[in-house]
Order: C-alpha cells, then sequence, then structure tokens
C-alpha cells in the first residue's frame, strides 16, 4: 500500500428486490483504517452491502449512495474476497496469486505470491491446481491472493468458513497482521470471530443495523480470552433474537 | 491442515489402458456382427454382386485397389483438415468477436441462424461454378458446414464463464481482452471442445458433398465413378475407406477435447 490514507466506507439509503425491501434507511459507515465486521443471519443482505460496496451487480435497487469517504471511486482500491474461493481451476496456487498482476498487465510479483503461499501454509502446495487441494486449502489460498493484491480496502466475505478452529485462528491473524492500518469490511456469521477481529462490530438484522457494545480490549484479541467468549455470547444472544442491544 | 487430497491422482497409466482396451473390444464386437450381418444378407439373398457385393469381394476390392484408393483418400484428407482448421478457427475468431460486442451479436446472430436453414447441399454446386473443380469449393463446403457449431458452442461458453470469477477479474483491474484471454476463453475450453467433436463428424461430409457435385479426385468422386461403372465392390471399398478415416478423425478430435476440457478443469492435459 503506498502514499494516501485509506477511505472510509459508506453506504446509505433504500435497497429493493423488485417490490421487496431488503433494508430501509440504512445508514452503514465503516471507518477508515479499522477492521469493522459485519454480523447477521444468513439471507439478511450482508453479502449484498459488501457487493454494493465493491460496485459489483445485486439484482437490486439502491435508492442512496455507497462507496468511499473521500468521494473518490473505489475502483482499482478493492480487494474482494467472496464466499467461494473462486480460484482458477487451470491454473496451479503460484499462477492463482499472479492472477490479478497478469489481468492488469503488470509483472507478477513471485517472491511475495510465494511468501504469502508459505504464510498460510500452502508452501508445499505452490504448483498444485486447486482440484488436488481441500475445501479449506483453497480458501487459504484465496485469502493470499486477496492479500497479495495490496489495496487500501479489503472487502472479506466469509473468508475463514471453511477452516477448521486452529487454522482459522492462525489465518485471522495472518490477515489482521496484513491488513493492519486498512479499511476492511468483514462479512461474518461467527459471534466469535467478529468478537475477536472487530475494531467495529455492526450486525445487520431484518429491523436495521444495529451496534453492540466491543468486548475490552483492542483487536486482534485472544481467540480463548474471556473477553472474547463473553461477547460471543452476548452477540449470540444477539443473533437469536433473545435480547436488544 | 493439509489433507492428502483426490486419491485417483496417484494412479499408474493402468486403468486408463484397460479402459482402452475394454473399448476397443467393444467396437471390435460391433463391427464383426455387422459385417456378419452384411454377409448373411448378401449370401442368403443371393443377390448379384453389382447389386450387393459380400465383404470378402469388397476386401478384394479393396486390397486390388489400395493405391487408387490411397491416392484419392489423401485428396479428401486434405480437404477435409483444411476445412476443419479453416471452420475451427473461423468458428472461434466469430465466437471471440460476438462475446466482445453486443451489437455484433444482435445483428451477425440472426445471419448466422438463417444460414443453417440454408442446406448446404443445395449450396454446392455454386460454389463449385464459382471456384471451379479443385480443392476449394470442398474445402469451402466443409467449412460452412462446421463454422457454426464451433462459433456457436464457443461463444456459449464464453458468455456463461463464471460470472463470479469474471467479477472478481474486473475487481483486480482486468481489462475485457485480458479477461476474455486469461479467464473466459480458458473456461469455455469445454464448450469449445464439443464443437470439435461435432466438427469431426460433419468435416468428411462436407468434403464428400463437394466430391459429390464436381470433382476429378477425392473418395466421393471415386465412388461416383465406381457406382457408374457397376463397380459396387470398388465403391463399398472406398465408402470403407471414408468411414473408417472418419472414425479416426473422430478419435483424433475426441481425444483432444477431452485434453481440452481436462486443461480447463484441473490444468493438467493427461
Amino acid at each position: 500500500m503506498t502514499g494516501a490514507p485509506p477511505p472510509g466506507l459508506r453506504l446509505n439509503g433504500t435497497l429493493r428486490f423488485g417490490a421487496q425491501v431488503l433494508f430501509r434507511d440504512l445508514s452503514m459507515t465503516v471507518r477508515p483504517g479499522e477492521w469493522t465486521c459485519l454480523l447477521g443471519d444468513s439471507g439478511v443482505g450482508k453479502s449484498t452491502v459488501l457487493r454494493l460496496l465493491a460496485g459489483l451487480e445485486t439484482g437490486a435497487a439502491l435508492e442512496g449512495e455507497a462507496g468511499a469517504t473521500d468521494g473518490a471511486p473505489l475502483e482499482g482500491r478493492i480487494a474482494w474476497m467472496a464466499q467461494s474461493d473462486l480460484l482458477a481451476p487451470w491454473l496451479d496456487l503460484h499462477e492463482n496469486l499472479a492472477m490479478g498482476a497478469r489481468l492488469r498487465g503488470e509483472p507478477p510479483d513471485r517472491d511475495r505470491a510465494a511468501e504469502l503461499l508459505e504464510r498460510v501454509g500452502l508452501g508445499p502446495h505452490a504448483h498444485k491446481t486447486p482440484h488436488m487441494l481441500s475445501g479449506g486449502m483453497r480458501q487459504r489460498a484465496a485469502l493470499a491472493r486477496a492479500l497479495i493484491e495490496d489495496r487500501p480496502v479489503a472487502l472479506l466475505d466469509e473468508p475463514f468458513a471453511a477452516l477448521d478452529l486452529r487454522t482459522r485462528a492462525a489465518m485471522q491473524e495472518l490477515a489482521f497482521a496484513e491488513l493492519a492500518g486498512r479499511t476492511v469490511l468483514h462479512v461474518t456469521h461467527d459471534p466469535h470471530e467478529a468478537a475477536r477481529l472487530g475494531h467495529r462490530i455492526l450486525v445487520l438484522t431484518r429491523d436495521g443495523l444495529v451496534e453492540p457494545a466491543l468486548p475490552a480490549g483492542l483487536p486482534i484479541r485472544d481467540a480463548a480470552g474471556p473477553e472474547v467468549l463473553e461477547a460471543q455470547a452476548r452477540l449470540t444472544r444477539l443473533l437469536l433474537g433473545e435480547t436488544r442491544a | 491442515m493439509s489433507r492428502p487430497p483426490d486419491p485417483a491422482r496417484s494412479d499408474p497409466a493402468g486403468p486408463d489402458t484397460s479402459r482402452l482396451r475394454d473399448r476397443v473390444r467393444d467396437r471390435a464386437l460391433v463391427a464383426a456382427i455387422l459385417v456378419g450381418a452384411w454377409a448373411a444378407v448378401a449370401w442368403g439373398t443371393g443377390a448379384p454382386a453389382f447389386i450387393l457385393p459380400s465383404p470378402l469381394r469388397v476386401a478384394e476390392a479393396f486390397v486390388a485397389n489400395a493405391a487408387l484408393i490411397g491416392d484419392h483418400a489423401l485428396v479428401t484428407l486434405a480437404e477435409v483438415l483444411a476445412g476443419l482448421a479453416l471452420g475451427a478457427g473461423l468458428g472461434a475468431a466469430t465466437a471471440v468477436w460476438l462475446s466482445l460486442s453486443a451489437p455484433a451479436r444482435r445483428l451477425v446472430m440472426p445471419a448466422l441462424v438463417f444460414s443453417q436453414a440454408v442446406p448446404i447441399f443445395a449450396l454446392a454446386p455454386v460454389l463449385t461454378l464459382w471456384l471451379g473443380y479443385g480443392i476449394w469449393p470442398k474445402i469451402l463446403v466443409t467449412v460452412l458446414i462446421i463454422y457454426f457449431p464451433v462459433a456457436s458452442a464457443f461463444l456459449d461458453g464464453l458468455r456463461r464463464a463464471d460470472p463470479a470469477l469474471i467479477e472478481l477479474a474486473r475487481v483486480m483491474g482486468g481489462g475485457r481482452w485480458r479477461i476474455l484471454l486469461r479467464i473466459r476463453a480458458p473456461l469455455a475450453l469445454p464448450d469449445l471442445a464439443s464443437g470439435l467433436r461435432l466438427a469431426a463428424v460433419y468435416a468428411p461430409i462436407g468434403a464428400v458433398i463437394g466430391e459429390w457435385v464436381g470433382a476429378s479426385k477425392g473418395l466421393g468422386y471415386l465412388m461416383l465413378l465406381a457406382n457408374g461403372r457397376a463397380k459396387t465392390d470398388l465403391m463399398f471399398a472406398a465408402l470403407v475407406a471414408l468411414a473408417l478415416g472418419a472414425v479416426a478423425l473422430h478419435a483424433v478430435l475426441g481425444s483432444l477435447a477431452t485434453r481440452l476440457e481436462r486443461w480447463s478443469r484441473t490444468g493438467r492435459w493427461r
């Protein structure tokens, strides 16, 4: 990342799917340089929010605005990691990490690709193609590919969902360190993950956006620490609809 | 955390060869049954050789005229291969062009579909009139016959290519030419492969249509000539040569198509 500070993100407005209103008068901001977790049930519109910010087709009509707080277009400033790994099946992991550079006509950074693959634990698999790897390994490769993009804004959609507990904790730490100082919007349905990673936690419910209290301390927090586990319990109750924030 | 994936990868050449052996055996069996039925009808009905020659007689004619059949077969083969290369190349290029331009699709697609309504057989005499009796009208008929299946299959693939991967490529900052070359085309190779499989079946038909309309060389010409002189056994021998060539072509292009599909899904040719 070079030069200018990362922008914040803003999404204001009402989103409709045909006649159905997905959310009304939503007002959401993501502060620059922070890791913001967006929690919520499946189907509540978390991914749609991410896609609106990334400028991708959503099949929905937004009456309002979505973009960067500095007013400049987000194009070219986003690393996007989708729910599915979206690895190119004909390219080995090394070439999958070079995909962004090749698509831009830039020389790929081979050393950085090798380093990132090593750090996500795929060093020995760099020359395998995705079909030879497990779902968790593919997701780690997709994470490495999002990190190599080196963009000021990262939009992550369930980036750790396919990982086992230990790998997940390690990948959270890696991503948090690599993306430090950047603006991150991280969609997840895992309260523990949000409690661990968020500088800020937002919960998207059918009634709108809620901002529950944060666990004590700064992220990244201890995965098994009492603050995180307490916040996980609280967020779980919130998602179960048992209390209000 | 790194589970050993997909045990099927570690197999030696074993299963592939034994599957090939099974296939060859099955096909030989079918061929034997067909030839047997043919022989039974020929001998059973007692039909004269100029109406229905026995398989043995056709085999004799094949051997006796091997050099003649070979000469004509080479001409037909050249027509088929040139037609395939040109037709598949033009078809693929058209698909690329149409995939990049919505106005071109709107204007050109109806014309392409309409062109398929014109029977190539009816067009062949005109092509001979324009291009003469040489190799070119045959190549052109072949091109016309395989152009559309290749173009339409590849275009379908280019347009259907995984939309999420295309979106990612756009977010990464890829222009449409680079996305076409690096993402869409590799994803569409299996569709191009099915177009090529069809082309392999149609290409010999195209060349023979061209030869029937007017030629002085080629297996189609030889068949007409033999038929006209009541050398039915030679006609059948030429037909057998044509059929064998068509089957071989289908096998070669089929294997190429399988490789394209495999590479697109796994990054490996074999």
